[in-house]
């Protein structure tokens, strides 16, 4: 069977970490990046978002968000190095944005890839689906 | 696979997420469990807890089994229908279980205890009913439904009919009444108005899909355990288990000392503790800045740990993070300012003391600090 194709929530055109981030490549070359479905399910009713502050260069795989849920507080590790040049301020009133639309409403923050920054290390949709797929067992 | 109510299915055809308690398959929520703790202090809100265990005693001697079995005294229970809320201590104090009893006729009293808790609660009360005759019987037959909210108790009667609204709707807080095969009482764990239904649990489903029909709203236990926390209400296992006595975590009111000639048991470990004076107390906690309080938590006075969070979360209706912490009675005397520091992943936070509940009939209890002092 093939679960990629089966399991909703994990849009095609996204990229993903084992950490549970996505990351879209926009038009301008940055990159917008939040939390996947998977993740806002398993975390519960967002209470609390702290964003970076907009010019923080960050390391790939760094610390650089925390979503507070009525469960667990969970930090955000950034898909891959940069400088964060947009943080989504409205998550700061609105934190279950995050539940609602988390491909959408509810991203976190644009990040400029830094000089040599890789992208391909990223994991596809299906790719995604898979591993949690197999964290379900 | 865990023990399933009769409104299990329900629950999954809800798309409810599912969760463990105490070897039972309940739902944590519908969706949202903020959405769903806003519900039930606005409008109406529904449980299943037919996870809860009912037990039944009868007999001859049941006053005088309950006098030595409960900290609480039945006997603060002066009309058939009133309920009491008492624990269930071990010889050493330490409590065994919370509960709920009803009483029913002299004859005959009913208790709500935990499903955690089922196993060693019943083990306990055969132990010590058949020095009394007492027949013990458990109702697994029966399914329970709290309706809970400012709309609960109307709702209720419209659902259940011109005839149990005539039986119940004079019924005063912590009252109960049996009216056919249903049994109504007026308490819940919410800190609302509403009515905990017990009925046979072929009925269950049908009520519930007349209830939601109506639009009450189903919650999960999630927001169960929000709601009791704001209003100060204890969860056994987080807040007090064996190793802690009444003293030791705010239910110092549900201890009837007098008549001093009623043993119960538990009370020589109470009496010596009294005595020596208790070294740890259950207080109220409220966080000032961003963030959410969580069990097990360090609470830090002048630069000591002094205790730890026993229940911690976030408040749907303050907007912050509350909790219960068990501290150190000497370390609660010694900032006037009530200040403490939580040690929140690493980094110390600070919070203030202050006296619960946190939330009552939907509204804050707690006030604005005194400036200047």
């Amino acid at each position: 069977m093939n679960i990629a194709s089966l399991r909703p929530g994990i849009p095609g055109e996204l990229k993903y970490t084992r950490t549970h981030e996505w990351a879209q490549l926009m038009d301008d070359g940055t990159l917008r990046i939040g939390i996947t479905e998977h993740a806002q399910d398993l975390l519960g009713d967002m209470v609390f978002v702290e964003l970076p502050a907009i010019g923080r260069h960050v390391a790939a795989a760094q610390e650089c968000a925390v979503v507070e849920s009525v469960k667990a507080a969970s930090d955000i590790y950034s898909p891959v190095a940069g400088e964060v040049v947009a943080i989504n301020e409205a998550l700061t009133s609105h934190p279950e944005l995050v539940n609602k639309d988390p491909y959408g409403e509810g991203w976190i923050m644009r990040l400029k890839p830094g000089n040599g920054a890789d992208l391909s290390g990223l994991l596809t949709a299906a790719a995604y689906a898979e591993l949690i797929a197999a964290e379900a067992h | 696979m865990g023990k399933k109510t009769p409104l299990y299915d329900w629950h999954a055809a809800m798309d409810g997420k599912i969760v463990d308690f105490g070897g039972w398959d309940m739902p944590l929520h519908y969706g949202s469990q903020i959405e769903e703790h806003h519900a039930v202090r606005r409008g109406v809100g529904m449980f299943d807890v037919s996870h809860m265990t009912i037990v039944d005693l009868e007999g001859t001697q049941v006053r005088s089994f309950l006098h030595y079995l409960l900290a609480n005294n039945i006997d603060r229970l002066k009309q058939p229908g009133k309920a009491l809320y008492t624990c269930m201590l071990n010889e050493g104090g330490g409590v065994i279980d919370d509960l709920i009893v009803y009483f029913i006729n002299d004859q005959w009293f009913r208790l709500v205890v935990n499903a955690a808790t089922h196993d060693k609660d019943l083990a306990w009360l055969e132990r010590h009913a058949n020095a009394f005759q007492v027949r013990v019987t458990e109702h697994q037959d029966l399914a329970m439904i709290a309706v809970q909210g400012p709309q609960a108790r109307d709702v209720v009667h419209t659902v259940l009919g011109t005839a149990v609204k005539e039986a119940i709707a004079a019924l005063a807080p912590f009252n109960s009444r049996q009216v056919g095969d249903i049994f109504i009482a007026r308490t819940g764990y919410t800190g609302e108005d509403g009515y905990e239904v017990i009925l046979p649990g072929d009925q269950a489903t049908d009520v519930w899909r007349r209830l939601h029909a109506t639009g009450v709203k189903p919650i999960g236990l999630g927001a169960r355990d929000t709601l009791r926390l704001e209003a100060g209400m204890n969860l056994y296992g987080a807040d007090m288990d064996e190793n802690i006595t009444p003293l030791e975590c705010g239910l110092d009111w549900t201890v009837a000392w007098e008549p001093a000639t009623r043993d119960f048991i538990g009370r020589a470990a109470l009496e010596t503790q009294r005595k020596n004076g208790v070294k740890h107390k259950l207080v109220g906690l409220i966080l000032n800045q961003k963030g959410v309080l969580r069990n097990h938590q360090h609470v830090i006075v002048e630069g000591r740990v002094c205790g730890e969070i026993t229940s911690g979360t976030f408040s749907p209706t303050l907007g912050q993070a509350i909790a219960f912490a068990r501290i150190s009675t000497e370390s609660i005397g010694a900032n006037t300012d009530n200040s403490c520091e939580i040690d929140m992943r690493g980094r110390l936070v600070a919070a203030t003391v202050v006296k619960p509940p946190f939330v009552r009939h939907g509204k804050s209890c707690l006030e604005a600090p005194a400036s200047g002092a």
